[in-house]
């Protein structure tokens, strides 16, 4: 039962996130909402790759319990998202910046020029 | 082995060295970064082209990077292909060679039409960028590598809607857009962790071997499902495109409707290789038929009463993707039943990947044109332009192509894939040819409005200035122009040629599976 906590976090950070997204007026406030669930993504793909009692997959320091090291992949995987995620947060934060500038304020209701 | 073995990896090697030299080019002044610019467009097409030559020739082609095979065999005796694995089938390979005229055109015009911009080297950087993100996507044989690639292209396409950032509408369609696409990259991701859950690979051929039909993997499916028909643009979550499309630069946005058909390509890769007949019940496949039609619908009515030509002919994208999403999920629904295939299936999945290449090519055009307008008068409302076909004969000339294309007029591309898909739908339920057969005709009524307010008319004084555009943007023009002319001078020969094996690779599941599976005998890399 103790196991499925992480994946119980997952979910309820996935829908603070995605509420978040949805429902946050503010510009920068959604643009935290982005990496909330960003956050939740990446740690489900880490919670998926753990194993109990299992040892990291490098042969020189995995020791004795080297029958049962973890496969990489989600590791790898994790790292690429949160560089990309990165990315994405700064490009985010600075069309924010940018979008200031134009309009004023930061309220989605303000920021309506494109409609119809 | 000859050089062309490694035709999939220069696919994606060439457009990043392009996005990464272009920066250096500019040193060199205009000249040299313009030819860059070009040049690199030219070499990915052709290599795009010789790909999809050797696959027709060749068969599916398997390009393992940095290695002979994939083959691994871990302590426990467990067999998985971990290498990063390029799996180009027909399918692929005409995906590729249609996005790759499309950017090519969208280069080539972009040339002249941003000439009176700066940071052009960062432009020309980041339209490679989204180009090989593009690639990647298409002929990738893995989930991640498909999460990585998709990040790519968007992120570096964010970039591009908002190249003009002095202007706030288009900052904010680029943050619309970045939401939109943001949360469906994570969705795609979270999909693939479910499917990496249960089965331990991320190869997509490996999960169409073993994949069976239980709780995770539907999760997985609709999670596709939704964040790629987000991507994609189909009617619910539409909003981001008619603003992005309007908003990017002309040349930008022909080589993004690409983009957006690679997300499309993503999710039929999806459900027909991975799932395909394994997909028990029609629930799916009746979903994207419906997201289709309203698609078409919704898309096509907002059109008719915009008064922006950038925005107007971006509805359309939205009516034209549910077409296709139509032809796909009515052969989606035919998938498991042999009879329903030959009945109505392979014509309405003949007539999606038809649409697809017809699409691509006359809507590249239709927003190159609008371009051309912005161009020469810089106008973009309709409501401000007349009589405009005086001055511009040409660019009228190639706009008539492309709006009779899209309008489905007899001797046009278009009209071929729309008879294939209004065949089919009407097997399945004739209210689903009604649909289709309406969303035409006021496609037909929007084009007849842009042609005759903007091109037809008494000319106006405030145009007396106006000139035809310069020669590099109607050459741009002109490739997709001829494209679209030639489909339609030569139906049979695209029908047989370029579509059918596209739409037959599609449908065999089995051979995309064990393209990969064969390629494991030493040294037989291909």
């Amino acid at each position: 039962m103790t196991g499925n906590f992480p994946y119980l976090v997952v979910g309820i950070l996935f829908v603070i996130g995605f509420v978040g997204l949805i429902f946050e007026k503010n510009l920068v406030k959604i643009a935290i909402a982005v990496s909330v669930v960003e956050a939740a993504t990446n740690l489900f793909i880490i919670t998926l790759g753990y194993r109990s009692g299992g040892s990291i997959p490098v042969w020189t320091m995995a020791g004795s319990g080297s029958s049962r090291m973890v496969l990489p992949t989600p590791q790898a995987l994790t790292l690429t998202a949160i560089v990309i995620g990165l990315a994405t947060t700064a490009l985010l934060l600075s069309f924010v910046m940018t979008i200031y500038r134009h309009y004023g304020s930061l309220d989605v209701r303000d920021i309506r020029r494109l409609r119809g | 082995m000859s050089w062309q073995v490694h035709l999939p990896a220069l696919l994606i090697a060439v457009p990043l060295l392009g996005a990464f030299l272009a920066p250096l080019t500019a040193l060199g002044g205009k000249g040299l970064r313009n030819t860059w610019f070009v040049l690199v467009s030219l070499a990915f097409t052709l290599i795009a082209f010789l790909l999809w030559a050797r696959v027709g020739a060749f068969g599916t082609a398997v390009y393992v990077m940095g290695g002979q095979s994939w083959n691994l065999a871990l302590p426990s005796g467990m067999e998985v292909p971990v290498r990063i694995l390029m799996e180009v089938d027909a399918f692929s390979a005409f995906m590729v060679l249609l996005s790759a005229v499309a950017a090519l055109a969208g280069a080539i015009f972009s040339v002249t039409y941003m000439d009176r911009f700066s940071g052009l080297e960062k432009f020309v950087a980041l339209y490679f960028l989204m180009v090989a993100g593009m690639f990647g996507m298409e002929i990738t044989g893995d989930f991640f590598n498909f999460f990585v690639f998709l990040e790519i292209s968007s992120v570096a396409s964010f970039g591009l809607v908002a190249f003009w950032r002095d202007r706030g509408e288009a900052l904010e369609a680029a943050f619309k857009y970045m939401l939109v696409s943001t949360l469906g990259a994570l969705m795609v991701l979270v999909a693939v962790a479910f499917l990496y859950s249960k089965y331990n690979v991320v190869n997509m051929a490996a999960l169409g071997k073993v994949i069976e039909w239980g709780m995770v993997e539907k999760t997985s499916l609709v999670l596709f499902l939704t964040a790629l028909a987000m991507k994609c643009g189909a009617v619910p979550m539409h909003m981001w495109m008619p603003d992005a499309y309007a908003e990017a630069p002309a040349g930008v946005t022909c080589a993004l409707i690409a983009v957006s058909q690679a997300s499309l390509y993503g999710l039929f890769r999806v459900t027909y290789t991975i799932f395909g007949a394994f997909m028990g019940s029609p629930i799916i496949p009746w979903v994207i038929i419906v997201l289709g039609v309203l698609s078409m619908f919704i898309g096509v009515s907002m059109a008719v009463i915009q008064k922006e030509v950038g925005r107007l002919i971006a509805y359309h994208s939205v009516s034209q993707v549910g077409y296709m999403l139509l032809g796909f999920g009515v052969g989606l629904l035919a998938l498991s039943d042999a009879r329903a295939m030959a009945d109505y299936g392979f014509t309405a999945l003949k007539g999606g990947v038809y649409h697809i290449v017809n699409y691509t090519m006359y809507k590249g055009l239709l927003f190159l044109s609008a371009g051309a307008l912005f161009y020469a008068t810089g106008c973009r409302n309709l409501n401000d332009m007349g009589g405009l076909g005086r001055k511009m004969p040409k660019t009228m000339g190639l706009f008539m192509i492309a709006a009779a294309a899209i309008a489905g007029l007899p001797p046009f591309n278009g009209f071929v894939s729309k008879l294939f898909l209004y065949e089919s739908s009407f097997a399945v339920h004739p209210v689903l040819a009604v649909f289709a057969m309406v969303t035409s005709v006021l496609t037909l009524a929007s084009f007849v409005k842009i042609f005759q307010t903007a091109f037809l008319g008494p000319a106006l004084k405030k145009f007396d200035n106006v000139r035809e555009v310069p020669g590099a943007m109607l050459l741009g023009m002109s490739v997709l122009g001829v494209a679209i002319l030639l489909l339609s001078l030569f139906p049979t020969w695209s029908v047989n040629h370029l579509v059918e094996p596209a739409a037959k690779a599609l449908v065999d599941q089995a051979s995309y599976i064990g393209a990969v599976f064969a390629a494991t005998v030493p040294g037989g890399g291909l």
